[in-house]
């Protein structure tokens, strides 16, 4: 028991954003990541415009801007390789305050920033509000083959249990005077993740018999029903909808 | 009338040759509620899973309700009979409860409001209604092995098949479970060592000991004789008095 809260992306809510199915959401999410990867580096324009539609959904969706950038860390390894860019790219050099940088670098950089950014965002408030279940029930209603679905939820459920377990041998490790210090103590750390690997997958056999016991047939039954109806496809739509207006846009200008 | 659950010359040897029952003998009746006791290593877990279905008897017969256990019938032995496990976090693996209730009757094809209607009935039976939309892992031990219970009762099963129900239960969810189990008008086999809990439990109790059934008998009998617990490794708890056969405490 214990840390289950903690790291959930989720925020509760009973917005338009957050009654929508799933699978109309991450369908919404993916093509809008198409529209914006599909923008050439240099429109300006059309960038400024897919940011403005997305704070549109934030506010739709009750996300404050705070709790937005703060999930949004796990772009910084991005960050830091279009920083690197400029330095390091060939080509043509600019200068900048005293810096030379390369200015094929410099695009190279903002493309990937720009894309990378609008791409989290958007999956940001995606996993803002839906329900990390009702998001793997969505792909599997877009097809994600079971198996996989299937696996997923487990990893749901069991994360938290085996976390424990985790937390657990480590307390009976330290209560006998070990701690981690060095590389001479990898062995230790090391039987103890074969010994968490053999009771997850005693475990698994546990939960497999329990299954079994209850009717189980190699497929999950269908529990809740998850169809969307046109009007919410339509809804969803709006997003993709609304950044492949502003593309084409944007293209009628520079043409 | 037929009896719930008929288990005749039932022997079971392991895939290494273990023999873990050596010809298992009992009958339960409708509406009984029957205790297992035994030791450690009795074979109780092993005589559990031939129940429904999950091991296959190398040699006797597993009958439930008349119909008996084979691999065709699986489906319907699997309804008849609810086996609740040992770890609350074997049973529960669906991210809410109101999945894992449904998770049974829906695998027997039961949808929409049939549905609705089988998984509320069940959590209000076990008390629990209210974590309807909560994962199980957010519930305390003792809930989690009454959802674990109602996960069964959804599929309403002819004989309900405890392992060890009362096993790290802290003393008030031990009677809240306790009050539960009273209140339900199925058939109960308890796998238990937790010998006072048979007893309050339990009317009658059965030893599985070396792999057959040693014993059987009123409970209260069978506790009483310190001789027959003292063979099969069955202790009562200091300080605890079994009522005298006959003197009803």
């Amino acid at each position: 028991m214990g840390a289950g809260h903690h790291h959930q992306i989720y925020r509760a809510g009973d917005t338009l954003v957050h009654r929508l199915p799933p699978q109309c959401k991450l369908a919404a999410v993916a093509a809008f990541a198409l529209v914006v990867v599909a923008t050439p580096r240099e429109w300006f324009w059309a960038f400024g415009l897919y940011a403005l539609l997305l704070a549109a959904v934030a506010v739709a969706a009750r996300v404050p801007a705070l709790s937005v950038l703060r999930r949004m860390v796990i772009e910084i390894p991005f960050v830091v390789f279009a920083v690197a860019l400029p330095f390091i790219g060939f080509g043509e050099r600019v200068s900048l305050l005293g810096l030379s940088l390369s200015a094929e670098g410099l695009w190279s950089a903002w493309n990937i920033l720009a894309k990378a950014t609008l791409g989290v965002v958007a999956s940001v408030l995606l996993a803002s509000t839906t329900e990390p279940r009702l998001m793997l029930l969505g792909a599997q209603r877009l097809r994600l083959p079971p198996l996989l679905v299937q696996i997923a939820m487990f990893m749901l459920r069991y994360l938290d249990v085996i976390v424990d377990e985790m937390r657990r041998m480590r307390v009976a490790r330290e209560s006998r005077g070990f701690t981690a210090r060095d590389v001479r103590h990898i062995p230790v750390v090391a039987r103890s993740a074969g010994a968490l690997f053999i009771r997850s997958y005693e475990r698994g056999e546990r939960v497999h018999l329990a299954m079994l016991s209850r009717g189980y047939s190699g497929s999950m039954p269908i529990i809740q029903d998850l169809s969307a109806s046109a009007r919410q496809w339509l809804v969803a739509g709006m997003l993709p909808g609304a950044a492949l207006v502003a593309l084409l846009g944007t293209w009628g200008l520079a043409l | 009338m037929t009896p719930s659950l008929e288990v005749s010359r039932l022997a079971y040897a392991y895939p290494d040759g273990t023999q873990a029952l050596f010809g298992v003998d009992f009958e339960i009746g409708r509406g009984e509620r029957v205790a297992l006791l035994g030791p450690n290593g009795a074979g109780k877990t092993t005589l559990v899973m031939h129940l429904n279905g999950i091991l296959t008897a190398g040699h006797g017969t597993v009958t439930v309700a008349g119909l008996p256990v084979s691999k065709g019938s699986l489906r319907e032995i699997r309804r008849r009979v609810g086996l609740v496990f040992q770890d609350p976090d074997d049973q529960l693996f669906m991210p809410t409860v109101r999945e894992d209730v449904a998770f049974g009757p829906a695998n027997l094809g039961i949808g929409g409001e049939e549905l609705e209607r089988r998984v509320k009935g069940a959590l209000e039976r076990v008390g629990m209604l209210e974590t309807i939309d909560r994962p199980p892992h957010h519930l305390s031990f003792g809930q989690r092995r009454r959802v674990a219970v109602a996960t069964v009762l959804a599929m309403e099963p002819e004989i309900l098949v405890l392992d060890e129900p009362s096993s790290n239960l802290d003393p008030a969810s031990r009677r809240e479970l306790a009050d539960v189990l009273r209140s339900l008008d199925v058939t109960v086999l308890m796998v238990t060592h937790d010998l006072p809990y048979a007893l309050e439990l339990c009317d009658r109790a059965l030893i599985l000991s070396g792999g057959t059934i040693a014993a059987d008998g009123p409970t209260g009998e069978i506790l009483s004789d310190a001789e027959l617990l003292a063979a099969h490794r069955l202790e009562l708890p200091y300080g605890f008095a079994p009522p005298r056969p006959g003197h009803p405490s």
